[in-house]
């Protein structure tokens, strides 16, 4: 489904500041599979994540997504094959417009918009029946500006987004580290009924080691730009955050440093 | 006395830059870009309409050329910015300053052009103020009507969530470079519209006409909104306040003209009433409320980001 090859990127090149956020990482995604990502700070998650996006081009590699080399697709046409979630709640959706009209344009992602109505009746009622799944009482509150909302609220909003035309591959970027614990664990457990409904491709960063273990059928582990370590089925299982913390050390040979991480 | 004499002039002329006000009012407030382009384009506008029918050509088909080479100029301050990556605020300076030149062309290297003489039928003219009236009303009606429409198709809600969230309006599969221009594009359009009516009104184009024009739309939008805010925050009331702000703008204006101040100072008094009008909410969050002030930092920063 996801298939990158050699991908580099050197932010600020040719600067004192030149950074090499990503250096020549290999990845291979099957349909289906649901991965979660680990690292340290710095290590280039949200870099690796944003080069799926297209936020800019790598310097080097190739992206395909289903077999579609996307490498030099602005990120507004490569939007038809992504699902994408953000750490900031507020970025992924547009604040002074009701929540009907943000799943409207979500609903037609990667289709061409016309001069026609953009939020048909059934479409309305569809919506609620929709909220009325995320159990938080949005279902009445279709015409509500989204800037109004939680945090939380927001970012379930964002996933509904992220999946209501359904992606060929789900980014989610840390997407609850600006919750609170409840909260966030509301919006894993939703992410993961979507995922599973609709068995998405899924990558997710997360700087929780338990639920990177217990989420998914794959944990990578990111360092200096590349994947050190790539685990699945019955072993991912049976890891535990020790085991985690000491493969890092093996393969990195640094002890493992991320400033939100959380470890027990 | 004399100022109730001057209120239909001042309701008139006030509608009329409530329409250009429209016009800011899509690419401040629904784009997110303070596009200093209009001050030309309103200029354009009334250039175009005067050489047109001057030369015979009937004045509706001439507004309507007016709107479209109003267009054509908020496609150029679009591309400007999107496809060179110029800062929006430079991009709109830079075909401000153009416009001049093209304006001059336009009246054939002469600094006006007079209807007065003319034999041709004008739409609107300041000798027969209540038709202004109804004239500049019902312009504004079919745009109003035409743009609420418009906001509510699919293209029209990318164009909103462009500027109000170009991350997430990217994230979406929306073209927001393509979107800031057609965005652009429509604004200048009306301005233009607005500049042909002005200068019919006014039974002349001239060279100067339009500057700080920008000044007196973002006047009329806040004046506007301040108040239509509060009874409904949708696209159509803010669009009919706006308006109103115009009018409104041009009721104090010629109230401060009749009091005795002298014209040459009317337009530090419109600087000064939009810049109160930015101010205040900022004191007012920094100073009166018990938030942190960096969480409007960061706001005004986000607006900014989408700025550039
Ligand atoms: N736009 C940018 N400009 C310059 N440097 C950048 C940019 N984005 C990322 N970097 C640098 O690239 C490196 C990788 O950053 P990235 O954001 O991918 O890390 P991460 O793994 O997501 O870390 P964290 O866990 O802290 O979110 C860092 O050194 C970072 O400073
Ligand atoms: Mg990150």
């Amino acid at each position: 489904m996801l298939k990158i090859t050699n991908l580099q990127k050197t932010f600020n090149p040719g600067t004192v500041n030149a950074k090499m956020a990503l250096c020549g990482l290999d990845l291979t995604l099957r349909d289906g599979d649901f991965v979660t990502v680990i690292g340290g700070n710095g290590a280039g998650k949200s870099t690796l994540l944003n080069a799926i996006a297209g936020v800019w081009t790598p310097d080097y590699g190739t992206i395909e997504i289903d077999g579609v080399d996307v490498t030099n697709m602005p990120e507004y046409k490569r939007a038809k094959f992504l699902g994408r979630v953000f750490q900031d709640p507020m970025m992924g959706t547009a604040p002074d417009m009701e929540i009907a009209e943000n799943l409207s344009i979500a609903a037609r992602r990667g289709t061409k918009r016309k001069l026609v109505w953009g939020i048909k009746k059934a479409e309305r009622e569809s919506y609620v029946k929709l909220l009325e799944t995320l159990e938080l009482g949005l279902e009445t509150r279709l015409s509500s500006k989204v800037g109004l909302l939680s945090g939380g609220q927001r970012q379930a909003v964002t996933l509904l987004m992220a999946t209501l035309r359904r992606p060929k591959l789900l980014l989610l970027d840390e997407h609850t580290a600006a919750l609170d614990p409840k909260t966030a664990a509301k919006v894993l457990e939703l992410t993961d009924k979507l995922v599973n409904e609709n068995h998405l491709t899924t990558l997710m960063i997360t700087h929780n080691m338990k639920d990177a273990i217990a989420h998914g059928n794959r944990l990578i582990m990111m360092n200096e730009g590349k994947v050190i370590l790539d685990v699945e089925g019955e072993q991912k299982k049976n890891l535990t955050v020790e085991d985690l913390m000491n493969l890092f050390v093996k393969e990195s040979g640094k002890e493992f440093t991320n400033d939100r991480a959380i470890l027990s | 006395m004399a100022f109730l004499y001057a209120l239909p002039g001042a309701v008139a002329e006030g509608l009329i830059w409530g329409l250009m006000a429209i016009g800011v009012y899509i690419s401040y407030k629904i784009l997110d870009i303070a596009d200093l382009s209009v001050d030309g384009t309103i200029c354009t506008g009334g250039c175009v309409c005067a050489v047109l029918i001057t030369n015979g050509v009937p004045a509706w088909i001439s507004i309507i050329i007016a709107f479209i080479a109003g267009a054509v100029a908020g496609t150029v301050t679009g591309l400007l910015h999107t496809a060179l990556g110029i800062p929006s605020i430079l991009a709109g300076i830079l075909t401000q300053l153009s416009l001049y030149s093209v304006n001059l062309a336009i009246l054939g290297g002469k600094s006006l052009i007079s209807f007065v003489g003319s034999q041709h039928p004008l739409m609107l003219s300041m000798s027969n103020n209540p038709l202004a009236i109804v004239v500049a009303g019902i312009m504004i009606a079919v745009v109003v009507i035409v743009l609420w429409l418009f906001f509510y198709t699919e293209v029209g809600l990318t164009l909103k969530s462009t500027g109000d969230n170009p991350h997430m309006s990217r994230a979406q599969g929306i073209n927001v470079n393509f979107n800031k221009v057609l965005g652009l594009a429509i604004s200048n359009g009306i301005v233009a519209l607005s500049g042909s009516l002005l200068a019919q009104y006014k039974g002349s184009a001239n060279i100067n006409d339009g500057r700080g024009a920008i000044v007196i739309g973002l006047a009329a939008i806040f004046i506007g909104l301040s108040v239509s805010t509060k009874i409904k925050p949708n696209l159509v009331v803010s669009l009919i306040g706006v308006v109103c702000g115009g009018v409104v703008y041009f009721i104090i204006y010629n109230f401060v003209v009749i009091m005795g101040l002298k014209t040459d100072y009317l337009k530090m008094l419109s600087a000064i009433i939009v810049a109160l009008f930015l101010a205040v909410p900022y004191l007012k969050s920094k100073y009166f409320t018990k938030q942190k002030p960096q969480a409007i930092s960061a706001d005004i920063n986000a607006g900014g980001d989408a700025n550039a």
